[in-house]
């Protein structure tokens, strides 16, 4: 179970509010580009995110360019998990492949600065305080198997190439 | 039952006859990154300890978003990437070559390929009936090594154009218009696939254009059917061996069909700062601009520049306006700088970039300053995409950024 703090964005936050192009130089240095995370969309962001809270946003979160960047730096800013009604394909590819789950719910009930509480194996996102709780399917079994090997990266080294339904296709 | 284009091209790649929503493990025929997110892929290679290439021969790495570099760190990334290519024995495509797509479309792609890329508008070879797609550094640089991708199959929607568009009006507000109507997610997930009259009638440049936007409508690709136009320009491009028709099958099952008859397109443009958001440029109002770029991975063809120094030919620009012509690649900008082309855009006090992306990006070459506004042919007008969140871009034609280039604010290139 994780729980953190709600920090609410609205529709369509691009990867030029997530992490700006005119940080372009900053790419090879993922703590300080992390510095200007979500700065387009609220420049105090990176500074008063904490381990283990949530970026909750609405629809079309992370539109735009292929940039990993953009969740790699949500990531490394602690953020355990972005909650959104839907996401962009590239950005929710690019999040399971960095291990960081990224989960399709309604969040219109939920307001910045909510603590929330997420449960990844149950699909349930709640908000005790409010007595609400919102339900989202979970995870395929290759993006589950994705997240638990820690991501891309870490799967094709672990199966000696991909896995996929039990399956394994080596390179 | 019938295959989509889609599902054709990947079903050949993964050796089994795919359906919607399937995951699958795909051969790849290509592979690009750019100097933005190339490194990554390296470094993700090297930690893994596979810095290899599965199709070396196909495999292209592009110096082009920050090209000439304007910084120490962006030509310590672009040395990244030279080592790499000497490394693996992939392709390097050096500083003033060019635009990744639009090199990718001249040299690479061909019909029925499955391409990936670490760039969005990979997207923009669907032109020529290769199913390429943008993905991030992680999934590229794997694919460069292992020469495999994990795909989900998409569900595609047709696209039936028919008619034919009106004078002064491009392909560029064809993609803009239908942008607008389905809306910047419309198509999120999904496959785009044009067909029908129209579409056939459409030039490549054209189509290209089309195809590097499916991506702002949040489509995995946007691919028109392989057929006599997409001979004759591999042919052009002394690549006529690489042709084969590509359609999908008449009995192809679709989650949605749009029809659009180009005959009712007006010129469009996006006004800031969605794509979606867009406006006939008649309908606009007052919106004086500071600056106006022609070029870009999506309108810096020989075509769209002929477009523009038609419009510009004998004229000046705007003394308000700064305008840049960047065309996307050395071809291109050959082409142009003998047919005259380049002359004109000097003539016209508009300065001419080297081939790349230009400012598309906010990397260099025309930044936005504070409170100013720019009118481009490029594909994304996003909240401080030129450099500056202070800034405004609205998306143009061609035409309609050369004649809002003359007046000094946005007009209809019919009016001029």
């Amino acid at each position: 179970m994780l729980e953190g703090k709600a920090f609410k964005f609205g529709d369509n936050i691009s990867t030029d509010h997530i992490t700006p192009g005119r940080y372009f130089h900053l790419r090879g240095d993922i703590e300080k580009l992390a510095e200007h995370t979500l700065e387009d969309a609220d420049e105090t962001f990176a500074s008063r995110v904490s381990e283990g809270d949530f970026v909750v946003a609405g629809n079309n979160f992370g539109l735009g360019s292929s940039r990993e960047h953009a969740p790699r730096v949500i990531k490394q800013c602690g953020v355990a998990t972005i909650l959104a009604e839907s996401f962009a394909r590239i950005f929710y590819r690019n999040a399971i492949n960095i291990g960081l789950p990224v989960i399709e719910c309604d969040t219109s009930q939920i307001e910045d600065g909510d603590r929330i509480q997420v449960d990844l194996d149950e699909g349930k996102v709640r908000v005790p305080e409010k007595q609400i709780e919102v339900s989202f399917t979970p995870f395929p079994d290759f993006m589950k198997e994705l997240l638990a090997d820690g991501g891309l990266s870490a799967h094709l080294q672990k199966n000696k190439g991909f896995k996929i339904g039990g399956s394994s296709d080596g390179p | 039952m019938g295959k989509t284009l889609s599902e054709k091209i990947i079903s050949s790649h993964c050796g089994k006859e795919v359906t919607p929503g399937e995951l699958v493990i795909a051969n790849i025929d290509g592979a690009l990154v750019q100097d933005g997110t190339g490194p990554l892929s390296v470094e993700e290679l090297r930690k893994a300890n596979m810095v290899m290439a599965a199709v070396p021969d196909r495999t292209v790495l592009f110096l082009d978003h920050a090209s000439p570099s304007p910084r120490k760190e962006l030509s310590n990334a672009h040395i990244i990437l030279r080592n790499f290519a000497r490394e693996t024995g992939v392709i390097l495509s050096e500083i003033g070559d060019g635009v990744c797509h639009q090199r990718i479309v001249e040299d690479y792609a061909r019909p029925g390929d499955l391409i990936v890329g670490a760039d969005s508008h990979t997207v923009t070879a669907g032109a020529l009936g290769a199913f390429a797609t943008g993905m991030g550094s992680s999934d590229v640089g794997f694919a460069m090594a292992l020469g495999k991708v994990w795909l989900k199959i998409p569900e595609a929607f047709r696209v039936e154009l028919t008619g034919s568009l009106s004078e002064a009006v491009y392909s560029k507000d064809v993609i803009l218009h239908l942008i607008g109507s389905i809306t910047a997610d419309g198509a999120t997930y999904n496959a785009l696939e044009f067909t029908g009259p129209g579409a056939t009638a459409l030039s490549m440049s054209d189509r290209m254009t089309i195809s590097n936007m499916a991506v702002e409508a949040g489509a995995k690709v946007g691919l028109f059917e392989s057929d006599d136009s997409t001979r004759e320009y591999l042919e052009e491009m002394s690549r006529g061996q690489d042709w084969k028709r590509m359609a999908p099958d008449p009995d192809a099952s679709y989650q949605r069909t749009i029809e659009l008859d180009l005959g009712t397109v007006e010129p469009t443009v996006s006004c800031p700062h969605t794509v979606d958001n867009t406006s006939p440029a008649s309908e606009l109002g007052e919106v004086e601009i500071d600056q106006a770029v022609v070029g870009t991975c999506t309108n810096g063809r020989i075509e769209d520049l002929r477009v523009a120094a038609s419009l510009l030919r004998r004229r000046k620009v705007s003394d308000q306006v700064r305008l840049l012509v960047v065309p996307a690649s050395r071809r291109v900008y050959l082409e142009a700088l003998r047919e005259g082309l380049l002359e004109t855009f000097v003539e016209s006090n508009g300065t001419v970039l080297p081939p790349g992306c230009g400012p598309c990006v906010g990397v260099h070459q025309g930044v936005l300053g504070d409170g100013e506004t720019c009118i481009s042919t490029q594909n994304r007008n996003f909240h401080g995409r030129m450099g500056n969140p202070k800034g405004s871009i609205y998306l143009g034609s061609p035409a309609t950024v050369a004649a809002s280039a003359l007046t000094g604010r946005i007009t209809d290139p019919r009016e001029v």
